[in-house]
């Protein structure tokens, strides 16, 4: 497992390479124009003008190679210099965004803090309601638990969440007046008040994001605990005179993880890619809202830095679901 | 004051009570949303409406537009005219006065050098400044004495308040961004996004695309001034949660260009929280007729290109037709509500420049139809839609995705389809259709398509650059890479003739009327342009937030200073 | 079914004098026995009548505006009321199902086999294994938005020219909908292969020299069977909501088709005037979704032998 593990690190490397050529290729292919949300009382000679002051005049090879060494050289190198005081990034270009004229980097730490509260926690809410309503309604397979849990959240899943972020805002923002209805991205946790505060602004956007992670995981857990539930060796183990627990929950557990390993770990991405909608809808303005008003403002440095670490940490996570296969069921083995 | 101000009426309110007796930093905190989030706090490197205005907050012109497009000095002792010799009398030059004892907000003085630099860095070839329009025709900015400085055209300019006019080009500092010229402007970060400034207030912290906070600047120019404490400046979301926070949950103060259905506000503003208010400027919703053929079997390099006129509707009585069977104050009605009249012209405003010309606002589809018969558009094979030779009168209409654009979109095609023409919708995400990528088929520039709607207006309040745009030869076409900003590929030498008057007259009673006949060589007289609805702009602001003025000739946050806590 | 059963089979005397019956038969039985399926299938079918049959009953050109009737009520004459432009919502509502319904299976019957395909040949054969699930990876992070807007430049107007307007935009939603979300499928259909690979049963039937197109539909299929239906089931809401959003960015149908997606989007910033407009669209995409996930229910249990008989 262990060179397995090193062999697939290796092989990551011209993987992701390749990945950040296509997005490279792909941003670059794509209609739009970093000129194009600018009034139209600007002329075009002027927008010319600025396209030209971005780089945008230099051919595409010239621009992905620079790209490439502002963000495996530059940026790093930064990074060792902000906390070890040394001057290695000294007189080299950062990634710079095209609508702030800013580093990346520096927006993307900025915009961490919300994102992993709101939608890191909406995930792990999510999974944490999601693997025993799975679990439970497998077990007791069309009693009324199960019918009720199917039916809730398949229709969390089947409501989007444009519509149902809106409803939570007018039923306990306008009529009750429970929660803030705009997240406040300067609040600072300091004391009890301060994160009764944060968990009340939290609340509303936590909640109609974990609905439906918890719809996803739950069908998953459920349909595969089903398939396991019937097999021969649950009858073996409780033939053993196993507890009932012990059975469910070890041993059929244990063996229905494989698919939901792979939802979850395909989902830890996601909550670095951000919620795009429900950011807007609550005014999170995370990374999700980074990366869409990014695409719409055509930055492609922006894009592509963030697609790019997204791209990471997908191969990175698939790598530990693979792993976690052996893991869960050791007769997987890859070499 | 606490009486008196509540017992008088909220207008009056908004007029009658700058504090006199206020002082600085005693009502607390302004809570202001855009939905529109601003990226960046330096409006020479981004042409974005949120970031200008926000900016505004911070950085200050010379001069400002008030809200009936009249010039009032902020940073200038007066605004410069031929008369008061400001202006020189041959037009080549404007010479403005700082105030006496302006400070930065870090409490250095503000000097003519600060103003000349300003030209140099939008000025500066690599600097892919923005506003660089602005500075069009400038030769040379030169301090003459630490409060005065004039500016050099390199041709007679009769319009001289391009430069250091409006939100769009502010003044800053030199001391802070000496070293930010030319390609070294986007090594700025700090300056961009924390301008000193002259402004009521200064930025604490700026989160790009975010959220900006910032406090009231202790040497602002009047004591008194700003009443708050301090201000936050929340971006991002949409125009309806924006308009809830303020109407209906009363989260924020002061609400940002809500562009709803009108229904949808009414309800909002039932909320008792805040109100909506509006202006109008010279922001015209309009239809453009494509004067050269589309069609997608001709070659890229004639297509929608002058060597091709249109097959349909280089005919002015179907242009003509087209625009008599639209219901303008039905469009008003569904689509803009307070925030929208009815409007047959290109420049609806300011009053001097504004045709008398209200023929198209009667609908008249019997009149259309008589009209396309009359071009020989006949329904021959009686499947609804008119031909001619064999070719059947269908459209195919594109427009930006928008809620209220596909509304109109619907409701035009039914009327045309009335009168017997067919049409096929389109449209397009705005960041493309407005990208003006030479490689994507969807920009409004390309328009390959028989019609578009789009809104477009200009800045300030002078029309002139505005109606240049349709000179001939300006048209968008492949060999200038589809950049131009004659969308229609409209060409009049007449019109070319009497562009070149305007740009050589002076007196704005001449210019006035120059304007008009040009305005209504575009709408009325050739139904090049069918102009449908004069938008305003809609914003709220809370019942307890007094001193707004709503402004569209300039930044809306143009008075900020003067905005106040009312006492309820 | 996991509680020990005490139900008896019925007699083995009685089985042996029917005649023999086709597999397909016995799913069939078991599927009618699953009450939920029933039901499933019966709603599924109804509004698929509904929206094909429907528009036949119910004439009224959904794109026609009545502006008289703007925002008004259910009557006799709009049975569901009418949009802000005073167009029925009923054959909205229809109109837009059939597109809604076309777009959602399609695409995910595209997705879901891609992903299954990919899924399987990744787990069982090692050799293609590193390479798909390379492919996947890239497609994880592609940008969606920019991807889409690169697809719609490209094949919009070839696609158009060659199948008609219409029918060319669709083919372009659902490839670009099924291309752009077959990878969850492919990973977990993968990661169920892996561990079955391994199974006693699929190990017996290589020895005995079994090849691997049969091991795949035999063996290995029918194993994977219940996380691609709920992956189906998943897809199809997915699906829906995604067209809409497509067409609402422009990407897609144009402005005046009515899609159930779209609907719903239209009518969120009315949700508190008229509720009633969000409530249809979203009452069609909930009901839809339900029924194909009882429809998939019954199914995987019908196709278990284990289960069947019992």
């Amino acid at each position: 497992m262990f060179t397995y593990t090193l062999r697939r690190l290796i092989l990551a490397i011209p993987t992701l390479l390749f990945i950040s050529l296509i997005i490279f290729l792909l941003l670059d292919l794509a209609p739009g124009d970093p000129t194009a949300q600018m009034p139209l009382t600007i002329p075009p000679e002027v927008k010319a003008k600025i396209r030209e002051s971005l780089g945008l005049g230099e051919p595409i090879h010239v621009r992905y190679l620079l790209w490439l060494k502002q963000f495996v050289v530059a940026e790093p190198l930064y990074m060792v210099d902000h906390y070890l005081g040394t001057n290695f990034a000294d007189g080299m270009q950062r990634v710079i965004s095209w609508q702030t004229r800013s580093p990346v980097g520096d927006i993307i730490v900025q915009r961490m803090p919300q994102t992993l509260w709101v939608v890191g926690m909406s995930y792990v809410v999510g999974i944490a309601i999601a693997l025993p309503i799975g679990i439970l309604s497998a077990y007791r397979q069309y009693s009324v638990f199960d019918q009720v849990g199917t039916f809730v959240t398949m229709i969390g899943y089947s409501v989007p969440p444009f519509f149902s972020g809106v409803l939570v805002i007018v039923i306990f923002s306008v009529q009750l007046g429970w929660f803030p209805s705009i997240y406040d991205t300067t609040h600072e946790v300091t004391d009890w008040q301060s994160f009764l505060y944060q968990l009340r602004q939290m609340i509303m956007p936590v909640m109609v994001l974990a609905l439906q992670t918890t719809a996803q995981i739950s069908r998953f857990m459920r349909a595969s605990m089903l398939d396991n539930l019937g097999q021969d060796y649950a009858r073996t183990a409780r033939a053993k005179g196993m507890s009932e627990a012990t059975v469910v929950l070890v041993h059929v557990l244990r063996n229905s993880m494989i698919p939901v390993v792979t939802v979850i770990a395909l989902g830890v991405p996601l909550i670095f890619g951000g919620a795009i909608i429900t950011e807007q809808i609550f005014k999170v303005n995370g990374l999700g809202q980074l990366l869409i008003t990014a695409i719409y403002a055509n930055d492609i440095p922006m894009v592509q830095t963030i697609t790019f670490i997204f791209a990471v940490l997908i191969v990175l996570f698939n790598l530990i679901a693979d792993v976690l296969y052996g893991v869960l069921d050791p007769r997987i083995r890859y070499d | 004051m606490k009486l008196t101000t509540a017992l008088l009426g909220a207008a009056a309110a908004c007029v009658l009570a700058p504090a006199a007796m206020a002082e600085r930093g005693t009502d607390g905190e302004v809570k202001i949303i855009y939905w529109q989030a601003p990226s960046i706090l330096n409006p020479y490197l981004s042409g974005g409406t949120k970031d200008i205005e926000a900016s505004s907050l911070v950085i200050e012109p010379l001069g400002r537009f008030d809200p009936d497009g009249d010039l009032v000095p902020y940073l200038a002792k007066e605004i410069p005219t031929v008369a008061n010799g400001g202006v020189s009398e041959d037009l080549m030059s404007i010479t403005w006065t700082l105030k006496e004892g302006l400070k930065w907000s870090d409490g250095t003085p503000v000097t003519s050098a600060d103003v000349a630099f300003t030209a140099e860095y939008c000025m500066h070839p690599e600097g892919g400044c923005a506003q660089l329009s602005k500075f069009n025709g400038v030769e040379s900015v030169e301090a003459i004495d630490d409060l005065t400085v004039k500016v050099n055209f390199s041709e007679p300019t009769p319009y001289p308040y391009g430069p250091f006019m409006g939100g769009q080009s502010p003044i800053i500092q030199k001391a802070q961004f000496a070293d930010c010229l030319g390609a070294a402007a986007s090594s700025c970060t700090d300056a961009n996004f924390g301008p000193i400034g002259t402004g009521p207030f200064v930025v604490t912290e700026f989160k790009p695309n975010d959220v900006i906070q910032m406090v009231a600047n202790d040497n602002y120019r009047d004591p008194e001034k700003p009443a708050f404490a301090s201000l936050t400046f929340k971006g991002g979301g949409d125009a309806a949660s924006a308009a809830r926070a303020v109407m209906e949950t009363g989260e924020f103060d002061y609400a940002w260009n809500l562009q709803l259905a009108p229904e949808v506000l009414a309800q909002m503003a039932e909320g008792g929280q805040g109100v909506p208010i509006s202006a109008f400027g010279t922001l015209v919703e309009r239809i453009e007729m494509n004067l050269t053929n589309p069609d997608p079997s001709l070659p890229p390099e004639t297509r929608a290109t002058v060597a091709e006129p249109h097959p349909i509707l280089s005919d002015m009585r179907v242009r003509k037709a087209l625009s008599m069977a639209i219901d303008r104050e039905l469009l008003v009605e569904i689509g803009y509500g307070q925030a929208g009249r009815p409007t047959c012209n290109l420049v609806p405003a300011p009053a001097n420049y504004a045709a008398d010309n209200t023929e198209c606002l009667t609908q008249d589809l019997e009149g259309a139809k008589a009209l396309l018969e009359e071009a020989g558009w006949t329904d021959t094979n009686g499947d609804g839609v008119r031909d001619k030779d064999g070719m059947k009168l269908s459209l195919l209409y594109q427009t930006s995705t928008n809620a209220v654009r596909q509304d109109f979109q619907a409701l035009i095609k039914q009327w045309w389809s009335q009168i017997g023409v067919e049409t096929e919708l389109k449209n397009v995400d705005a960041s493309v259709f407005f990208g003006g990528d030479p490689g994507s088929p969807d920009t409004f520039q390309k328009f390959y398509a028989d019609v578009e709607m789009y809104a477009n207006n200009f800045d300030g309040t002078d029309p002139q650059a505005y109606l240049s745009m349709y000179r001939c030869g300006n048209e968008p076409k492949p060999s200038t890479q589809w950049q131009g900003e004659n969308i229609n590929r409209f060409c009049d030498p007449e019109y070319d003739a009497l562009l070149d008057e305007l740009a050589t007259t002076a007196d704005l009673k001449e210019r006035g009327e120059i304007a008009k006949k040009l305005n209504l060589m575009l709408t009325r007289d050739s139904y090049t342009i069918v102009p449908l609805v004069d938008r305003g702009r809609v914003s709220a602001h809370s019942n307890s937030l007094g001193g707004v003025v709503l402004n569209t000739w300039d930044s809306e946050l143009w008075n900020v200073a003067d905005w106040y806590r009312k006492d309820m | 079914m996991t509680e020990p059963m005490p139900a008896q089979p019925p007699s083995m005397a009685e089985e042996l004098h029917k005649p023999p019956r086709n597999q397909w038969l016995d799913v069939w039985d078991q599927f009618r026995t699953h009450k939920g399926a029933l039901v499933g299938a019966f709603v599924f079918l109804g509004i698929l009548l509904a929206v094909t049959i429907g528009p036949l009953l119910w004439p009224i050109d959904p794109t026609y505006i009545d502006i008289r009737a703007r925002n008004s009520g259910p009557s006799l004459a709009h049975p569901l009321g009418a949009d802000q432009l005073g167009r029925d919502m009923l054959a909205r509502m229809m109109a837009g199902g059939q597109v809604s319904m076309a777009v959602g299976v399609t695409a995910m019957g595209l997705s879901v086999l891609l992903g299954t395909l990919i899924g399987v040949l990744a787990g069982y054969f090692r050799r293609l294994d590193g390479p798909l699930m390379r492919l996947t990876d890239l497609f994880l992070a592609l940008p969606l938005l920019p991807l889409l807007l690169v697809m719609v430049m490209l094949f919009r107007e070839a696609l158009s020219a060659r199948f008609g307007p219409e029918m060319g935009i669709f083919i372009l939603i659902v490839v670009a909908i099924g291309l752009t979300s077959w990878m969850h499928t492919a990973r977990i259909v993968r990661g169920d292969v892996l561990a079955l690979k391994e199974r006693e049963f699929v190990l017996a039937a290589r020895s005995i020299g079994t090849p691997s197109r049969r091991m795949i539909t035999r063996h290995i299929l029918p194993n994977v069977l219940s996380p691609v239906m709920v992956s189906a089931t998943l897809g199809i809401a997915t699906a829906i909501i995604t067209e809409s959003a497509l067409s609402f960015l422009g990407l897609g149908f144009p402005p005046d088709f009515p899609t159930w997606g779209r609907l719903l989007y239209d009518a969120v910033n009315y949700v508190q005037q008229y509720p009633s407009r969000v409530f249809w669209p979203g009452l069609a995409i909930s009901l839809t979704v339900l029924s194909v996930n009882y429809i998939g229910d019954g199914l995987r249990d019908a196709l278990d032998p284990r289960i069947r008989g019992r």
